[in-house]
């Protein structure tokens, strides 16, 4: 357990260095950093103004290196202009050039300036993690339990009413998309055209005060799409453990259909569906980018698209990082779970 | 002229949509009195999920056909009327020139569009897309996922760590690195065009000669037949103006524009190879599992004594004998395409801004839902349909298949 464990971490930090090594490639690409100059600088700026602006702010040195200036392996860039006044990559405004610390960089702790919000990356970062951690909380509180309960219910009577109602459903909420069901959900709960007001349209309100009117449409909305997969896995799973021989044998000796399904058959069918529940992470990020974007809820996912929108380098690289984390540390805890809740794996 | 009821406007929506009617019926009439010769497709008539999952597909497949050809639509998708301007469903054309269509049956869009004509012709937009995205995601998944299920070792474990990178990255992400006009500008969307669309190619190319290798004097010339064919498709898919690669910096000269019948529009070009290549990795996942359990079995082992080549078992073994979850698979795929062009529609990304795809007219609707709402809840409640016909068209061959 111990090698596997150290394998998979080892498999990690590749994947996160691969990955953020295609994210700095694709945001440095010539036209890119030309638009930050233009962003930062000025809108009107010539050719020969912009190749001096990027010259002046670091941007001119080879990929590889500043690559390795925003892991910290390199020495920042240092800049001294005609007179003889010294900007560089790790001299905060105001600071003298000789007490800077010559690396800043990811193993420094340092993670760089986000351009676009005018703050450091990581304070931001972390700030919007907090909200959608907020959003994320209450999408599992609602869609676990949900989902659980549609799967085994109709899993436990195949082929029932109950089955062919509830798995109807859970294959109408996988083909809806977030910004289907949200732009319906907005569309019939909280329109002044419809009437009905239950809820507001937007969350903005909700990031400082969270209240069941202003928070539960993004949290229903994400919830819905993940649904759907997660309860047709448990009804498979369902199905599947109440044809063993076990149950047979169990409901001849007379055991009531309830004790059958709650006592004997839940735990074994409850296996697959855990891993799915993790594996469903990465899906859910997305599901967060839309909707944050739809109700305007300024969390990561909604940072993600200003990021991605005005080409902010470093905090892109912060956000690749935090995300590709994510996934693959659900990925590990799904495996490891996935061993420790199957005894057949576990003893043996 | 006076704005229509409720019940008029249902009537002549339907109305418009006869071609669509006529078609669905003709086809259920021909399948199902021929059903017991068409295979697996005629079995999906059994299953009533089957048939209304495919009745729903088909529906919205003769809609984008017959859009695209002008038939259902009643005004220019692009063209603005004045006075049009977010008008609720119904509401007369004014000032209506003899022979155009007097009403906008679905109100009109901030722009002043008719909603119904923008609706059917986006449907042609994801019917286009789609289903050849998936194909090419197949393409490639299966052309990787064979070796790496059966050979294994190290070739499986690089494979495996590329299509787990791809599958770590966060979709939204992806997009919004790949699909921005500066990315466009350097020319990294035409290399991977270039890269992937030249898996097909390789498919045919094993799967022919594999095939057929004992035979020379048939494999060679079908062989310079199908991949003079491919090759010239391909080169006439990845060239855009005589040029593979067109950037300010530097070119790369390709098919000479004498032989290239069509260019693709660089926007497309960058949205159909990122939507291949998010859904590649997926499939070579399915692919490999598959080829894995599938290898063990007996006739595999019998090809093996027989002494036929690997690629012939791969392809000729082990990948008919995998076509049952790969069909179903199929299917779910086209819908998550539409899903992920949807997605792409949605932030604005790739497509023109003026585009009648769903995924954008959902975007734009969506500002005003608020007060507005048939300019966003259309293109929203079709993309749902589709992709639900998908999942239970998807549903009905799953179980049918079973059945053998």
């Amino acid at each position: 357990m111990g090698r596997f464990i150290l394998q998979r971490f080892g498999v990690m930090f590749l994947t996160a260095l691969a990955l953020t090594l295609i994210v700095f490639f694709l945001t440095n690409l010539q036209p890119n950093l030309e638009k930050i100059a233009k962003f930062q600088g000025n809108a009107r700026m010539t050719e020969p103004e912009v190749v001096s602006w990027l010259e002046k702010n670091g941007y001119a040195q080879p990929m590889l290196t500043r690559y390795a200036e925003w892991l910290g392996l390199a020495k920042g860039w240092t800049h001294t202009d005609d007179e003889g006044k010294v900007t560089g990559r790790c001299i905060d405004h105001g600071q003298a050039p000789a007490e800077a610390p010559s690396r800043c960089g990811l193993l420094q702790g340092d993670w760089g300036y986000s351009i676009f919000f005018e703050a450091d990356v990581a304070g931001k970062v972390l700030g919007k993690l907090a909200l959608t951690g907020k959003l994320m909380l209450w999408v599992m509180l609602l869609m676990i339990p949900m989902a659980l309960i549609i799967g085994v219910l109709s899993g436990m009577r195949e082929g029932s009413k109950l089955d062919r109602v509830l798995s109807t459903f859970s294959i109408v909420t996988t083909a809806t998309p977030e910004y289907v069901s949200g732009v319906i959900f907005i569309a019939v709960f909280a329109s002044s055209a419809v009437g009905l007001k239950w809820f507001k349209g937007t969350a903005t309100s909700a990031m400082e005060n969270a209240t069941f009117e202003n928070f539960f449409l993004p949290v229903l909305t994400i919830s819905l799409y993940g649904m759907g997969y997660i309860s047709r896995m448990t009804r498979a799973s369902m199905t599947e453990v109440m044809t063993a021989q076990y149950i047979r044998t169990a409901r001849l000796k007379g055991v009531s259909f309830y004790n059958v399904v709650v006592k004997h058959a839940l735990r074994n069918a409850l296996i697959a569906p855990f891993t799915v529940i993790m594996l469903q992470f990465p899906w859910l990020l997305n599901g967060v980018v839309i909707v944050e974007t739809l109700f305007n809820y300024k969390g990561f996912g909604w940072a993600l698209v200003q990021a991605a929108g005005n080409n902010d380098i470093e905090l892109l690289l912060a956000i690749s990082v935090v995300s590709v984390m994510v996934v693959l540390v659900t990925q590990l805890i799904s495996d490891i779970g996935y061993v420790y809740l199957n005894p057949r794996i576990r003893i043996s | 002229m006076d704005p229509l009821s409720t019940f008029e406007i249902i009537t002549r929506i339907l109305v418009q949509l006869s071609p669509v009617w006529i078609s669905l019926i003709l086809l259920y009439a021909m399948s199902i009195a021929f059903k017991r010769r068409l295979g697996l497709y005629g079995k999906l008539f059994d299953s009533p999920i089957g048939m209304i999952g495919f009745g729903l597909v088909m529906f919205w497949v003769f809609t984008g056909v017959y859009g695209a050809l002008d038939m259902i639509v009643t005004h220019d998708p692009l063209s603005q009327v004045s006075g049009m301007k977010n008008k609720v469903p119904g509401t007369p054309v004014r000032s209506a020139e003899e022979g155009e269509y007097a009403w906008y049956l679905l109100g009109g869009d901030n722009l002043a569009r008719d909603v119904f004509s923008r609706l059917i012709k986006g449907a042609w937009e994801v019917i286009k897309i789609a289903p050849l995205a998936a194909i090419f995601a197949f393409m490639v998944g299966i052309t990787l996922g064979l070796p790496a299920g059966y050979y294994g070792g190290k070739l499986d474990i690089t494979l495996s760590f590329l299509a787990n990178l791809i599958l770590a990255f966060p979709v939204i992400l992806l997009f919004y690195l790949l699909v921005t006009p500066e990315i466009v500008a350097t020319g990294v969307p035409n290399y991977m065009a270039i890269v992937l669309f030249v898996f097909p190619i390789i498919f045919l190319a094993v799967l022919l000669n594999s095939r057929f290798h004992t035979r020379p004097k048939l494999r060679t010339p079908l062989l310079i037949g199908v991949l003079g064919l491919a090759t010239w498709m391909y080169l006439q898919l990845v060239s855009n103006g005589g040029y593979l690669i067109n950037t300010p910096d530097y070119k790369i000269i390709g098919l000479p524009r004498v032989l290239d019948f069509f260019d693709i529009d660089p926007g497309l070009l960058v949205v159909f190879v990122s939507v291949v290549f998010v859904n590649s990795p997926t499939v070579f996942r399915i692919v490999r599992g598959l080829t894995m359990d599938i290898k063990t079995r007996d006739y595999v082992a019998a090809a093996q004594t027989r002494g036929e080549g690997p690629w012939y078992i791969m392809l000729w073994e082990i990948l008919p004998n995998a076509r049952g979850p790969l069909i179903v698979d199929f299917c779910l795929r086209i819908g998550y395409t539409i899903i992920l062009l949807g997605t792409l529609g949605f932030f604005g990304l790739g497509l023109a801004p003026e585009s009648p795809d769903w995924g954008s007219t959902i975007n734009d609707g969506r500002k005003l839902l608020s007060i507005y709402l048939h300019p966003a809840l259309p293109p929203a409640l079709a993309l749902l349909s589709l992709v639900l016909g998908l999942n239970l068209l998807a549903d009905g061959l799953r179980e049918e298949s079973l059945k053998d």
